[in-house]
């Protein structure tokens, strides 16, 4: 904060470096800087010295051996006899999925009850605002224990869909079956299939890659970029001639025919689930320690987000929507066009923070038992082979680097809808 | 301004533990309090009253050793200890003895550096189902979903014995024993699988505990016992032998009621002599005073009745001794000689 | 004129209006069934408001609360869906208090006045902060009320004397409170007449007596502590004047250290053998349920304000390698969740510490607790510093105040001000994670209900313990975020 510049003189003396505001803040830097360093050392030495006592050298060697438990849900191929890196890399896709889950939930959830809470029907606004209070004065802890035992106590268990009249059926046209262990979906199967790729070999850092879905991933794309095309020579004839000719059921055609063609070639059909033994077989299913986690997440997160979107929408001035009044835009447009638009600005840098809390918050998914990094690596592998420090770091090194990768995102996203000064 | 705090704290609470030394046994001397860790609550182990007294077996040894070292049942802290967490507070000498229903593996002798000095409980890993689901044996089990205590051997059993006889399954790691019989209630899993005893336990609180069958088949062997740090031979040896005095006493007849007449002369029975200090000079070796097992007995009473007191066929957790009767009665309990 | 008759010569009166746009049915149409939409919304809205509460308030109004054991209840109930509310009735102190002294064991008394009168204090200690709305007589009428209040349920013949005498303090002080107009004395003050002291010298001295109170011990030590303070102002004041405010800070910083380090131990132990003065020690493995919430949430709020001072003013500086290690301790702490730095006080903070030394659960889950509120305190306060017009560190420049002098005078108090609905939602938020410490074996509430379950009684009691607990946070969080709004509308009209 200092400005003043000192006189210059000709001979250093020692005492310069405190009384100079030439070489004052060096001093203080460096002197900052030996402590911490003192301080690093310090504690290094202690681990170390403590280490040597306890007869832990650290090594990382155990993360190769086999981890010997399993996890029930798990986005790669995995079983018991895989390695604990293998076992903290399916974690870790486990706290990518509920972390992306609960962001886009918890933000469509916030606007919506952000914009309800402005609502001038008295009910509504009462209820919301009920909703966000209970939910931010409540520990997540408490509300993600919470999710977990309403869905256990209130969903029919597998028992309940068996026998000649059972007490639960499956719904919509005996596809979808929702139990208090999970909701179970069809899920579509190619009886051609061209296969899997597998990437990485036998290591523990193996994944496969189903070639179907690429091969549909490709048409499909190729399919939306030609539709593009005919529609920017649809627009380069209005501009010519000022007509425009009608190409949209081309541009369907050329997205759906090619997709449908080679879905039929790689012979997919929907594969249903049925109950089977214990458990419903077959389709796919999303468990209910995914979903607890995911619901209690989304709406503790939300109540957050709701208050920020509208603290935003407030802070639009009342000028804008009565422009948009005036200019005789329908209220729906006015808050879609007008409203919304500005308040972003307001909106984006406390939402990252919220993602951010949401992110680290999905560590709490012991609670519920959905096996996360914090599950696997910092749970069942710690506990097991007895390495805290190793794990600790990595498990810390692992959310940091899904913040700071958030947080640079969204700062990104942020510099580009800032206002332009011009 | 606010930093002493902290400041405060420290002085007043952080020096009031004691260092990790070696001589375990000077400094719980020194201090007149035995650090001893527990669960943070398990029925009929350990648990607190409304008053904050702990109770339960695990916690019968905490005092018994306490008794034995400081003469006093009640000078005793109990730290509530979680899966995570137990190594490292016995590791790092915050607790002096670890008796949380802990199984006995040879990493965790050799790897993890802890002596067990002994079992208190023989227990194993079984699984728990409704009897409306019609299973008879585990081998039946095949795809069914799988409710399991984490932070225990018990995963790792588990994931060995479904792969040994190749059958699939859905594990739903939980982690305590509150939930798990929540979600095993509600049908949210079919089969309950922890130590033999937990299932007992938790079962005996059921509103119908006749809808409940426990399965044959025992997958593992889980001896519990307590255990302290290696390197610290004298202080392994205090709580080794506490624990035998207990279960000597038992085979010895020696029980809270007749100790006070038992000991308070030499009688007939050498041993019974030599244990309660009417009689050789065991409790010096030790480095105790020679009225230690004398007190440590009659903390809780002997094995047998902390065992009636706490878990037995009396109580609503309702164990029977089994493989835990002495060795005489064809159990596995069984204490070396004092001599 | 007078036989145009049917023009009106006079007013007609108001009518009210119309039945249906005022009154209760005029609200009701303006403000639930204006449109099709708005009145299908208010419909659903009923409907599940309905449902919501048939399900919940028969299970709530359940005749359990003597019940003694969860079988108790059962019997009672008869088949019937209820709360088996003896588990509260049994264990509410226990939830609240923890494992708190309270003369349950032999050879003890009760000794859970101690938090509860820290509980009462801290509220006396935060007012003048806080709030600026009561007088300070109001204020000292609280603290001589509380203080004799706990004197006089001591017993004992001396704390009964001093009890009543605070107690006539109080009185007194009220007394003249209620007999002085507010106008009156405001004038009276203006023309110099005497005020009693500022009560903010007690809150100064709170965050020594707290421990002291809840901890136990001699009284020494604190004061002890707290001289270092004292010592450390009078070598700033004296170097100060000689050598700059640089070499002060530094001086001072060096004095208190050593005194805390070298002298502290000494005068406490001189003391106390002279002068034996305490109250019975409690270990803090004793503190359990809301009690170590609270304390977990003040401590780690009070020690993180200067720590996050301190980081946001290097995180502000020109100075490089000070403001790159603020900004790596801010981002590391706030990019990692609490629980792994939770883990790292169970696990691994006895490592990091030198050989032999140990120092219980409770106090590492207090140090690592207060390192992640100080990362977001930090950011709190670089806000508010950042919300200070420019025209203020311009000012301080002209004025030609140095950089410390700037920021004790003018930046600070201004900027901590705008902070402190800031500070009050990090602290709701520390409050909350506080439950994460069951997750490490510690008895908060969360820890505590699993405790209760473990007692065969009670076990497979679910939704009491967890509603209890989270009604009781409920409170807490709300009565606090109602309150920092309030502070914000009372700062923002204080620019305009």
């Amino acid at each position: 904060m200092t400005t003043m510049t000192d006189p210059h003189q000709g001979s250093f003396r020692l005492s310069m470096l405190i009384y100079d505001s030439r070489y004052r803040s060096m001093t203080i830097q460096i002197v900052a800087l030996i402590g911490f360093l003192t301080l690093i050392g310090w504690l290094i030495s202690n681990t170390a010295q403590n280490l040597i006592t306890l007869g832990k050298e650290p090594s990382f060697g155990f993360m190769l051996e086999p981890a010997g438990y399993d996890i029930n849900q798990r986005l790669l191929d995995y079983d018991s006899q895989d390695s604990h890196l293998r076992a903290a890399l399916i974690g870790l896709l486990n706290t990518l999925l509920v972390a992306v889950m609960g962001c886009l939930a918890a933000t469509v959830i916030g606007v919506v009850v952000g914009v309800l809470r402005l609502s001038k029907n008295w009910i509504v606004s009462r209820l919301m605002a009920v909703y966000v209070e209970g939910f931010r004065n409540v520990p997540v802890l408490l509300w993600i224990v919470f999710a977990m035992a309403i869905l256990i106590e209130t969903l029919p268990p597998p028992n309940a869909f068996r026998g000649e009249n059972p007490e639960a059926t499956m719904k919509l046209g005996e596809t979808v079956a929702v139990t208090n262990r999970g909701i179970y979906i069809p899920e579509p199967l190619f009886s051609r299939g061209i296969g899997d790729a597998h990437v990485f070999g036998d290591t523990s850092l193996r994944f496969d890659v189903s070639l179907d879905l690429i091969a549909l991933a490709s048409v499909f794309i190729a399919g939306l970029l030609i539709s593009g095309l005919i529609n920017r020579r649809a627009n380069a004839t209005q501009n010519a001639t000022g007509v425009r000719p009608t190409v949209w059921y081309w541009r369907l055609a050329v997205v759906v025919l090619p997709t449908a063609i080679l879905l039929w070639v790689l012979g997919c059909h929907m594969g249903y689930p049925e109950l089977k033994g214990f458990n419903f077989k077959g389709g796919t299913h999303m468990r209910n320690s995914l979903i607890a986690l995911w619901a209690a997440l989304s709406l503790y997160t939300a109540a957050f987000i709701a208050e920020i979107v509208r603290a935003g929408i407030l802070a639009v001035s009342k000028g804008q929507t009565e422009a948009a009044n005036a200019l005789g835009i329908r209220p729906n447009k006015t808050m879609s066009l007008v409203v919304l638009p500005q308040a972003l600005r307001v909106i984006i840098p406390p939402l990252i923070s919220n993602y951010l809390n949401l992110t680290k918050n999905s560590s709490l998914a012991i609670a519920v038992g959905y096996m996360d990094i914090t599950g696997t690596l910092g749970g069942i592998t710690l506990n097991q082979t007895g390495r805290e420090l190793e794990t600790l770091l990595m498990l810390m090194l692992c959310y940091l680097i899904i913040s700071l990768t958030i947080s640079g995102v969204m700062n990104w996203y942020n510099e580009s809808v800032k206002l332009k000064e011009r | 301004m606010k930093k002493t705090v902290f400041l405060g704290a420290l002085t007043v609470a952080g020096l009031a533990a004691g260092a990790s030394a070696a001589a375990t046994l000077d400094d719980v001397k020194a201090r007149g309090k035995l650090n001893c860790g527990v669960t943070t609550g398990l029925v009929g182990f350990a648990a607190p009253d409304a008053n904050g007294h702990w109770d339960g077996f695990d916690v019968g040894v905490c005092r018994a050793v306490a008794a034995a070292v400081l003469g006093d049942a009640e000078a005793v802290e109990f730290v509530p200890t979680t899966g995570k967490t137990r190594f490292t507070a016995l590791a790092s000498g915050e607790i002096d003895m670890l008796a949380r229903n802990t199984t006995w593996t040879l990493s965790r002798d050799v790897d993890l550096k802890f002596t067990f000095v002994g079992v208190n409980y023989y227990d194993g890993q079984g699984f728990m189902v409704p009897k409306g689901l019609g299973v008879s044996s585990a081998k039946e089990l095949d795809g069914a979903t799988v409710c399991i205590q984490t932070g225990t051997t018990t995963e790792l059993n588990l994931a060995d014995f479904f792969r040994a006889n190749n059958m699939s399954y859905e594990p739903v790691p939980i982690e305590t024993n509150a939930e798990a019989q929540q979600q095993y209630l509600a049908g949210a899993c079919d089969v309950y699988t922890t130590d033999a005893s937990g299932l007992a336990a938790t079962r005996a609180t059921f509103e119908a505990p006749a809808d409940h069958v426990l399965l044959p088949e025992i997958i593992s062997k889980e001896p519990l016992g307590p255990l302290v740090r290696h390197g610290d031979n004298e202080w392994g040896d205090v709580v080794r032998w506490t624990l035998n005095a207990l279960i000597s006493a038992e085979e010895l007849g020696i029980t809270s009621a007749n100790i006070g007449e038992l000991g308070a002369a030499a009688g007939d029975n050498p041993e019974v002599n030599r244990i309660l200090g009417t009689e050789g000079n065991l409790g010096e070796m030790l480095g105790l005073d020679a009225g230690w097992a004398k007190a440590a007995i009659m903390a809780g009473g002997n094995y047998g009745e902390l065992f009636e007191k706490n878990i037995g066929e009396n109580t609503p957790i309702a164990l029977s001794r089994g493989l835990n009767a002495q060795w005489q009665d064809g159990g596995l309990i069984y204490s070396p000689p004092f001599r | 004129m007078s036989d145009l008759s049917y023009v009106r010569a006079e007013m007609l009166p108001e009518k009210a209006p119309p039945v249906s746009t005022s009154g209760a049915v005029g609200w009701v149409r303006e403000n639930l069934f204006n449109g099709v939409g708005n009145s299908i919304l208010t419909i659903l809205s009923l409907f599940m408001v309905y449902l919501v509460l048939s399900a919940l308030l028969p299970w709530v109004f359940s005749p359990t609360w003597n019940a003694a054991s969860l079988n108790d209840c059962r019997t009672i109930l008869a088949g019937h869906e209820g709360a088996c509310w003896g588990v509260i009735n049994e264990r509410w102190p226990q939830l609240l208090f923890g494992f708190y002294p309270n003369g349950s064991e032999e050879g003890t008394v009760d000794q859970r006045w101690r938090p509860i009168l820290t509980f009462v204090l801290l509220f006396v200690a935060v007012i003048p902060v806080l709030f600026n709305m009561i007088s300070r007589r109001m204020n000292w009428v609280l603290l001589l009320g509380a203080l004799g209040i706990a004197f006089v349920t001591r017993g004992g013949v001396l704390t009964m004397i001093i009890g009543v005498a605070l107690l006539a303090g109080a009185a007194y002080v009220a007394f003249q409170l209620f007999n002085t107009n507010k106008v009156d004395r405001a004038e009276e003050i203006a023309s110099g007449a005497k005020r009693l002291p500022n009560p903010l010298i007690f809150s100064a001295v709170f965050p020594f007596l707290a421990p002291w109170l809840l901890w136990g011990g001699s009284i020494w030590g604190p004061i002890g502590a707290l001289l270092g303070f004292v010592i450390g102002a009078l070598v700033f004041r004296a170097v100060t004047a000689v050598a700059g405010s640089l070499m002060g800070i530094i001086a001072a910083v060096l004095s208190a250290v050593i005194w805390w380090l070298f002298l502290m131990g000494g005068f406490a132990w001189a003391m106390e053998s002279i002068i034996s003065l305490g109250l019975e020690p409690v270990e803090s493995r004793k503190f359990g349920g809301f009690m170590l919430s609270i304390t977990i949430g003040v401590v780690a709020i009070g020690c993180s304000l200067p720590i996050g001072i301190v980081l946001a003013l290097g995180r502000q500086s020109d100075l490089m390698i000070v403001k790159s290690l603020c900004v790596g301790f801010i981002e590391f702490i706030r990019g990692v969740p609490l629980i792994t730095l939770l883990f790292v006080a169970s696990t691994l903070l006895n490592i990091f510490m030198p050989p032999g030394s140990n120092f219980d659960i409770i106090v590492r889950v207090l140090i690592m607790v207060t390192l992640f509120a100080s990362a977001y305190m930090a950011e709190v306060v670089r806000g508010g510093l950042a919300a200070l017009p420019k025209g203020q560190y311009e000012a301080a420049d002209a004025l030609g105040l140095d950089y410390w002098k700037a920021q004790r005078l003018i930046i600070m108090p201004q900027a901590l001000k705008i902070s402190i609905p800031g500070i009050v939602s990090t602290f709701i938020g520390v409050f909350k994670d506080t439950t994460l410490v069951s997750i490490i074996g510690l008895l908060d509430p969360l820890g505590l209900s699993n405790a209760i379950r473990a007692d065969a009684n009670w076990n497979g009691v679910v939704w009491e313990l967890y509603g209890f607990i989270a009604l009781m946070f409920f409170v807490f969080c709300f009565s606090m975020s109602r309150y920092s709004m309030y502070l914000e509308r009372k700062l923002r009209t204080d620019h305009h």
